[in-house]
């Protein structure tokens, strides 16, 4: 192993001129226990909680309410949180939010559900995302507030839209009108999971039809959904991420009532021609988008609102205002030209 | 259709649901360290204390490696830090350690000094992230820091009290880093000795003021183990890469003629308690420490001492954006009455620089018309000398035609005379 020279470090220009290369990776002559650091940060993680937070847009009569509940496995959705089913539908775009501490093997999580009513539902639609994106922007607004504080909490609480899950009406023909200004205007703020709602009204090859055709027309649009290309990190990411792509939009079906099927107890819709299992592979794509959201992706989807929305969000407001900061000599040239 | 209406039941009513089965997000911890492992952890120590007290060595045998360097003179005539990165690899875990080094310190004569490199230095690396932190287009994720996690403090192992260079450097530092102080080449010292210098030290401290890192009892599962280190503070160490053979296994240790300490050896030592505390207890909670408590009150001094405030004096929140607007316009405005400044002493040099050239013009042209008068002069002389030359020369032919015809006429009538004479001769 080469050994590179010592840098001299000078007070106020601390540059390591290249890191040098290590002489102890391949030699380490004994365990030293670095690789605790794992433990140590899941214990860390583990005591401090997550949250996370969710939101539904489509039409009503969709079954957003109905998928939230069986993703989570509880009531969440604020329809069984004392609102009544037939209410009268808003006539503008309400922004409703609920939230809920669940818990599982030890690991609290703070879920967030973010419920759209009245989205989709006039008769004229125009600009209906607008107060959807108003929303977001806000979330994006407060946090970055408070991180501009002098005195900062310890932990911003996090209320960022993580994760907006679109419900596709499916008609079976192609995407609406509706579906492609929302998604276009919002996938650049916000990380975008479109879905087919109520798939059980489509067979199994209409659905894959039904499929093709909006993702061609999503790729046609120049929408990039969640998992986005660009952000693919490595050849690994990017292998697991097309996959999923491929996937995409997951046809779903979701229900919180338990049927008895051939002697198990399963999540199903009932009808007189057989049960729908949700959670069967066969029936609908439910289990996939389950274990895509909650069991592989759920942290990448905070990480990329954080890393990458978040920052976006960021250095277009602290642009157009000239900056909220004192800033270095780099930035003031920046701001200046 | 633009009216929103947001209601929210936010934090304080979040009610707690129960789940009626297995969810998933149990492996939220799991994606979250999986992340950090393929991203790579850092973690910064700096040594500080006098020259040969071992504080390479113990850096070689906490890491289990040879970090490479000489050992420094004592000759330095200050106090520089010198840093080296480090890339170890365990399992499958990546770690970028950086190790800094005071070089010289305690050596000189008037160490009153001594310490303003360090807190520089520590400074330095806060002021480096909190740039980065502000900037419009930040690439935080991906930031190489370097702010330092750990401070061990090496003692000198006299025996009897701390020095006081080390209680001020200590004191400087406690509010910027967390200090762990550790007796260094404790073999030196007796057990019973040993005792007693461990408790002179932290009552030391403590009357002092000084604030050392403690470990954290919060949590549970290391609450005990730390609370019992907690009191073993500070730890006194031997460190040693050499190995030497004790029964059948091989382990570093120093070898004297009256005995050999092992360096892993509880009894001999404290070496496996700081490398347990170190690293395989605390290191996340360091770096927590590092970035919450220290650089977040770097961070508030930074931004007060540039006049950002949170409230004014009449406790309305005060709007950064003012602030800066406010900041920025007497920014400009300096930068305005600067520019003008240099413009207004361009301008005066200019003008001296002509009234110069201006000078040395008229010098010239005076020097050419001397030149050309005493041309003329001389010319009118040469003039003149020529004249009477001329007249002279004049007057001479002159003369000498009147002369010529004197004579010519002479010789004639002398000629007319010969002629008549030689005509009487013939007659």
């Amino acid at each position: 192993m080469a050994n590179t020279p010592r840098s001299r470090v000078n007070l106020l220009s601390k540059a390591i001129s290249g890191t040098h290369s290590s002489t102890g990776g391949s030699t380490l002559l004994g365990y030293i226990g670095i690789d605790t650091i794992i433990e140590q940060m899941r214990k860390k993680t583990m005591k401090t909680g997550f949250d996370f937070n969710i939101m539904v847009v489509g039409h009503s009569g969709l079954g957003k309410s109905t998928l939230v509940n069986t993703l989570f496995k509880s009531q969440v959705s604020r329809r069984s949180a004392g609102w009544a089913r037939d209410e009268k539908i808003p006539k503008t775009v309400e922004i409703k939010s609920v939230s809920h501490v669940i818990e599982e093997g030890g690991v609290k999580m703070k879920l967030t559900l973010v419920d759209t009513p009245g989205f989709g539902d006039q008769i004229n639609n125009d600009n209906c995302w607008e107060p959807i994106s108003k929303f977001i922007n806000e979330q994006y607004e407060k946090f970055l507030k408070e991180e501009v504080n002098i005195t900062r909490k310890k932990r911003i609480p996090d209320t960022r839209v993580h994760c907006c899950l679109y419900f596709i009406s499916p008609t079976g023909h192609s995407l609406r009108q509706l579906d492609i200004e929302f998604m276009k205007r919002l996938s650049h703020s916000v990380n975008i999971i479109p879905i087919i709602a109520k798939a059980d009204t489509m067979t199994t090859e209409e659905r894959q039809e039904f499929k093709q055709r909006v993702r061609k027309e999503l790729e046609m649009s120049g929408i990039e959904f969640y998992p986005q290309k660009e952000f693919d990190d490595d050849m690994e990411d990017k292998s697991d991420n097309d996959k999923i792509r491929e996937a995409m939009p997951f046809a779903v079906v979701g229900s919180d009532k338990e049927y008895q099927v051939n002697g198990k107890r399963v999540l199903g819709r009932k009808t007189a021609w057989g049960v729908v299992e949700v959670e069967n592979p066969n029936h609908c794509e439910f289990a996939q988008l389950r274990d895509f959201l909650i069991r592989s992706h759920l942290q990448d989807l905070k990480e990329v609102t954080h890393n990458i929305h978040y920052e976006t969000y960021r250095a277009k407001r602290l642009n157009e205002n000239g900056g909220l900061h004192p800033i270095s000599s780099s930035d003031t040239q920046e701001s200046n030209l | 259709m633009a009216s929103t209406e947001i209601a929210r039941q936010a934090g304080e009513g979040a009610r707690a649901v129960p789940l009626a089965g297995h969810v998933g997000f149990d492996s939220m911890p799991d994606q979250l360290v999986n992340k950090s492992v393929n991203h790579g952890f850092c973690f910064n120590i700096l040594c500080v204390g006098e020259t040969g007290l071992g504080k390479s060595t113990l850096m070689d045998t906490l890491f289990n490696t040879k970090f490479e360097g000489e050992p420094t003179q004592h000759n330095q005539p200050g106090v520089t830090l010198k840093s080296n990165t480090y890339e170890l690899q365990e399992s499958n875990v990546r770690l970028k350690l950086t190790v800094v080094n005071t070089v010289g310190f305690g050596d000189q004569i008037n160490k009153e000094d001594s310490y303003k490199s360090i807190v520089e230095f520590i400074d330095a690396q806060f002021e480096a992230y909190l740039q980065e932190e502000l900037k419009i287009k930040r690439t935080l994720h991906s930031y190489h820091d370097t702010r330092i996690h750990a401070c061990l403090y090496f003692i000198a192992p006299t025996g009897h009290s701390l020095k006081s260079l080390d209680l001020v450097t200590m004191k400087k530092l406690d509010s910027k880093v967390n200090i762990i102080p550790i007796i260094a080449k404790s073999d030196a010292i007796s057990k019973s000795e040993l005792a007693k210098f461990k408790i002179k030290i932290t009552s030391e401290l403590v009357s002092n003021g000084v604030q050392i890192y403690q470990f954290p009892t919060d949590d549970e599962s290391v609450a005990e183990i730390n609370s019992t280190m907690n009191s073993h503070l500070p730890f006194a160490v031997v460190g040693s890469t050499e190995e030497v053979k004790i029964g059948n296994k091989m382990v570093k240790a120093r070898q004297y003629p009256w005995g050999t300490v092992q360096v892993e050896n509880e009894n001999h030592c404290d070496f496996v308690k700081l490398r347990e505390m170190l690293i395989r207890v605390n290191m996340e909670d360091l770096r927590e420490q590092t970035h919450t408590r220290h650089y977040e009150l770097y961070r508030r001094c930074k931004l007060e001492e540039m006049g950002f405030k949170d409230t004014d004096p009449d406790s309305k929140p005060f709007s950064l954006q003012e602030t800066y607007e406010a900041k920025r316009n007497e920014f400009m405005g300096e930068l305005q009455k600067k520019e003008e400044e240099m413009r207004q002493m361009f301008v005066q040099r200019v003008k001296e620089k002509e009234a110069e050239l201006k000078e040395a013009e008229k010098e010239l042209h005076e020097k050419f018309d001397r030149l050309k008068k005493l041309h003329q002069d001389e010319k009118k002389k040469l003039e003149e000398k020529k004249k009477t030359l001329d007249d002279e020369l004049n007057m001479f032919k002159q003369k000498k035609t009147a002369a010529e015809l004197l004579q010519n006429q002479a010789q004639q009538a002398g000629g007319s005379t010969t002629l008549k004479r030689d005509k009487e001769r013939k007659n």
